[in-house]
Order: C-alpha cells, then structure tokens, then sequence
C-alpha cells in the first residue's frame, strides 16, 4: 500500500464515521424531546455532517481520479464504507443516542487534538476547526449522560441499558492496522493507543460521576476496517443514497 | 385609572404608530388576538418542520443535506421565538403545546400536504415560504412589540429559505427530463394549496378587520394573493416551466393577473382535519413529545436534586 493509498483510506474511515453519525442523528431533527434539545442536537448534526462534507471533499482530491465528495458518498455500496459501526446502529431513544454521542464526542475530543498535530496540513485544519466544535458537543452530552444517570430511575435504568449495550461497539474506535502503521511513521495518523488511555479515564470518570457504572467483560465487535458492518448499514445507504442512484445523469 | 383612560392610551400608541409592549394595558380581545395568531404561527414552524424534515435523510448531495438541516432547524428557531413571545401575553408553552396535541390549535393548513419528492423541498423553500414573507413582511410592523421583533428575524431567515428553495428549482428546471418533469410535477402540487395560505376571500374571512385596525394585519387576504400571484408568474417563466392555471391571463386594466381561485372547499377540509397528512402530523408531534416525558422529567428532577446539594453547601 502507498501512503496515498493508506491516506484516502484513513481519510475516507474518518469521513464515513462523520457521514453516517450525521445520517443517524439527522432522524431526530423535527422529532426531539423538546424544542431547544432538537436544535441543540441539529446543530451536534450539522457540524458532525459539515465534516464529513470536508473530510470527502479531501479524500476524493488525495485519490485524484476526479470522483466528488458526492460521488464517494452517495455511489459506494456498503463493503466500500469504513465507518465505525456504533455510528450506524439505530438510534433508538434518547438515552441511547446521548450515550453513544458521549462515547463518540469522547474519542473525536482526544482524536482531533492529536490530528490537529498531523503533518498533513489539511487534516490538522480540519481537525482544528472539528476539535472547537467536538468540545461543544461533549459538554452537551456529558451533561445529559450525567442528568439521565442521576436523574429519575427511568432515566438512570435507560441509559445504563444503553451503555450496556453499546459498549461492545467501542473498540472498534481504536483498532489500529496497515494504514495506520504507514501513516504514523510519516506524522500523518494518529496513534489510537494515546486516545484509548484518555478517553478510557475521561469516560471512567463521567460514567461515575453519573452514577453508572461501565460494562465488563464484554466481547468486542470487530470489522469496518475492513468495510463489514452490521446490517443496518444497507438500509442507510439505500435511503440516503436513492436519489442519485436513480437519477445517475442528474445534478443536484 | 379607569378602564376607558387605558383605552385611550392604548389607542393613542395605535395612532401615533408606538409599540405595545407586555407591561402595558391592552384590551383583551386584543390579547386574545395576539395569542391566537402568534401561537397559530409558533406551531406552524414546528409543524413545518415535518414536511420538510421528511427529505433530509435523503437530500441528493452533501450539500443539499447540510442546506437542509439548517433551515429545518431555522424553523424550529422560529417555533421557539414566537412561543416565547406568545408567552409575554399570559400563556404557558405547556398550554399552548397541548391546545397543539390534543387538535384544539391551529396550524398552517400548507403542512398537510405531503412532501412526495425533492423537488416538493424546491417549492415549499420557493412558494410556501415566499408567501410566508409576503404574510409576513408587513408584521414586522405590527403593534405588538415582541410580535414585531421576532418577525423581522423571522424575515430575514425566509427570504434566505426561499432564494435556497429556487436554486432547488434552478437546478431541477433546467436539468434533465426527469428533473423537469418533477419540477413541474411539484409545481402544479403546490400552486394552489400555497394560494390558500393568505387565508379565505376577504368577504369571508372574519378575523380580518380588527387584525387589520391593530396593526396586526396590514393588508387584506386578496390583496396579498394577488401580489403573490404577480410575482410568482415571473419566476416560473424564468423557469421555463407552466403555472397550472389554464385561465391566468394579464389584466392590463387592474395591472395585475386574472387567476383561478383555489378550491375553497378542499381548504375547508384541510383545516378542519381533513388533509392527506393531518392525522400523521399530530401524531408525529404528539408521538415526539409523549416520548420525550421521561427525558424532560429527568431534566428537571436532577436540576432539583442539584440545587438541593448546592442550597445545602
């Protein structure tokens, strides 16, 4: 693999993970607990889905055979996706959706502040302008993590059922291959190992602070490195993707 | 004071065109005007946001989707505002949500039409919102300080809406066939329904006339349709698409179009309940907020709980 090759692929797990957590939280926008939660969470959607926008925009430069930000988003199949697969589960309610964001804002928080050291100027821009807006959104869902958890015992018993069942999801976050092998010896990627210790500690420290308590012994899932996804992720891409797979002449 | 110097105070500020503001008397047919429109409005938005909400998971480009999200979210904005100046006149969002969900309030009819393909985001962002403005612009005027405030962001953001729901249309009319044809198709959906929104024929609109004395209303049902269907013929021309009109013709002599009114009948029964996605709006509405109890109901127990530990400290 040639460092362009391992470059588009790393830029492309980013984006897709950016992609397809904007899809699933796009569900919720006109359909919130409350009027502000709705916009707060529109807006957590609208820079998650700008990101992606950025991050495929540079991924289809690097790959420089003249496909489009749309076209790497709405004209792959789902083998050829490599977004996390916490980010493609079902919503579910909103004790689900705040626990997994908490999870992910997590990681994106420690992510982006190695990625804005890359030697790769428009990943470190990028992960700059995402790093502003990622501290925003962990401070909104630690808050409600920390409500639901402390709050009644419906709330406390829905999001600790979230995390139970989400925990399994999380180590994908972390896993490490090829790509990022090549790309850490040039100062590009960034070592998963120094986020898993923080964000392990951060998220320790939140979950208790809520009155929960972290899943253990769990068996991890495994496989969007290598483009193997749950099987919600068809049903996503077939709704998201239908127009311009219809209408394959059409711009929009 | 007595009841009558209230009155002339109130009815000097009308005169001298001053603002109303929460603190100052008000008569209470005027209050209850108030809260009848701005709430029919608060919840127009939030209703709003369904139709157009039900396209953002499949917005054909990134672009599309991000455009999207953030004038749906817009909307939502707006819902918030006016519920909050609805409650500067005495009311709660809690009563003004549930006349809502249980039927008893009233909404834009528009938001019962359903949304079938994209190019319906074109015309709701090109017409629905265009004739919104055309409402209303002129309540950026009106006598109610809050009201008037919150309309002239409310403006501000629509006209922003409706430049994005033409480019819509932009790209669809003069791309293929297909794209046509559904520009067109979504034309000929929602000319008429948007005709309605400027409310019945003004010999049968019996809200008007005191809207029309506060300052609340400044121009008349017809007029604002007539206007609405002398600016809209120009950008469907430049579209190079047909307003499903067959009898629309200029009239040298009023220097305005001849139209084809809207089936009044259809809207009677689209206010009264019986529109294509009625049923389905208050059931989403509802279904969101009865499902959001728990999460509402945490909220305010934890803030209990942490104010308790702060008091105690």
């Amino acid at each position: 693999m040639t460092t362009k090759e391992a470059l588009f692929k790393y830029i492309l797990r980013i984006g897709d993970t950016n992609l397809i957590l904007g899809q699933r939280l796009s569900e919720w926008t006109g359909h919130g607990p409350f009027l502000e939660e709705d916009l707060a969470l529109t807006n957590i959607t609208l820079d998650i889905t700008g990101a992606a926008k950025s991050l495929l925009e540079y991924a289809a430069l690097v790959e420089g055979n003249g496909r489009t930000e749309d076209d790497l988003a709405f004209l792959r199949n789902d083998r050829q996706f490599f977004n996390v697969q916490i980010t493609e589960l079902p919503n579910g309610d909103y004790a689900r959706t705040i626990a997994r964001q908490v999870l992910v804002d997590c990681f994106d928080f420690y992510f982006y502040q190695e990625l804005s050291k890359s030697k790769d100027e428009t990943l470190a821009g990028i992960a700059q302008k995402s790093l502003k807006e990622v501290t925003y959104h962990l401070r909104h869902t630690s808050a409600w993590l920390e409500r639901f958890g402390d709050g009644t015992e419906e709330s406390h018993n829905k999001v600790q059922l979230a995390l139970n069942e989400l925990w399994q999801y999380t180590n994908e976050l972390f896993e490490m291959n090829e790509v990022d092998e090549i790309l850490i010896k040039e100062g590009i990627a960034v070592d998963l190992n120094v986020v898993k210790t923080k964000w392990e500690k951060h998220i320790s420290d939140l979950v208790e602070k809520s009155t929960l308590i972290i899943p253990q012994n769990v068996f991890m899932q495994t496989g969007s490195r290598k483009g193997i996804h749950t099987e919600h992720l068809a049903f996503i891409l077939a709704e998201m993707q239908a127009l311009p797979r219809m209408y394959p002449d059409a711009k929009w | 004071m007595e009841i009558n110097k209230f009155e002339d105070v109130f009815e000097g500020k009308l005169a001298k065109n001053e603002m109303i503001e929460p603190k100052d008397w008000m008569p209470e047919n005027y209050r209850k005007h108030l809260i009848r429109q701005i709430s029919q409005h608060a919840h127009s938005e939030i209703i709003g946001m369904l139709p157009e909400g039900n396209w953002i998971t499949r917005a054909p480009s990134l672009r599309a989707k991000v455009v999207l999200l953030a004038k749906v979210q817009d909307e939502g904005g707006h819902g918030l505002y006016l519920y909050t100046a609805a409650e500067t006149l005495g009311v709660t969002r809690d009563e003004l949500l549930n006349n809502l969900h249980t039927g008893k309030a009233k909404y834009s009819s528009i938001f019962n039409y359903p949304t079938l393909t994209w190019a319906d985001i074109g015309a709701v962002g090109w017409l629905v919102d265009g004739a919104a403005i055309m409402n209303q612009v002129m309540l950026q005027r009106s006598s109610y300080g809050p009201y008037s405030r919150a309309m002239v962001r409310i403006c501000k953001e629509e006209s922003f809406h409706q430049r994005q729901g033409y480019e819509i249309m932009t790209h669809l009319a003069f791309g293929t066939n297909d794209q046509k044809e559904m520009a067109q198709d979504a034309l000929n959906r929602w000319w008429y329904p948007t005709m309605m929104m400027f409310g019945p024929p003004d010999s049968e609109s019996p809200n008007s006339e005191n809207a029309v004395k506060w300052r609340i209303k400044r121009e008349t049902n017809d007029q604002l349709r007539q206007r609405f269907v002398d600016q809209t013929v120009r950008q469907v021309e430049y579209l190079g698409l047909t307003v499903p009109d067959a009898h629309l013709k200029w009239n040298e002599a009023k220097n305005g179009y001849d139209f084809t009114e809207p089936n009044w009948v259809e809207f009677k029964n689209i206010i009264s309940g019986n529109g294509p996605c009625n049923k389905e709006r208050l059931a989403a509405r509802n279904k969101a907020h009865d499902e959001g109890k728990w999460v509402r109901e945490a909220a305010q127990v934890f803030a209990k709980k942490r104010s308790e530990v702060y008091e105690a400290a």
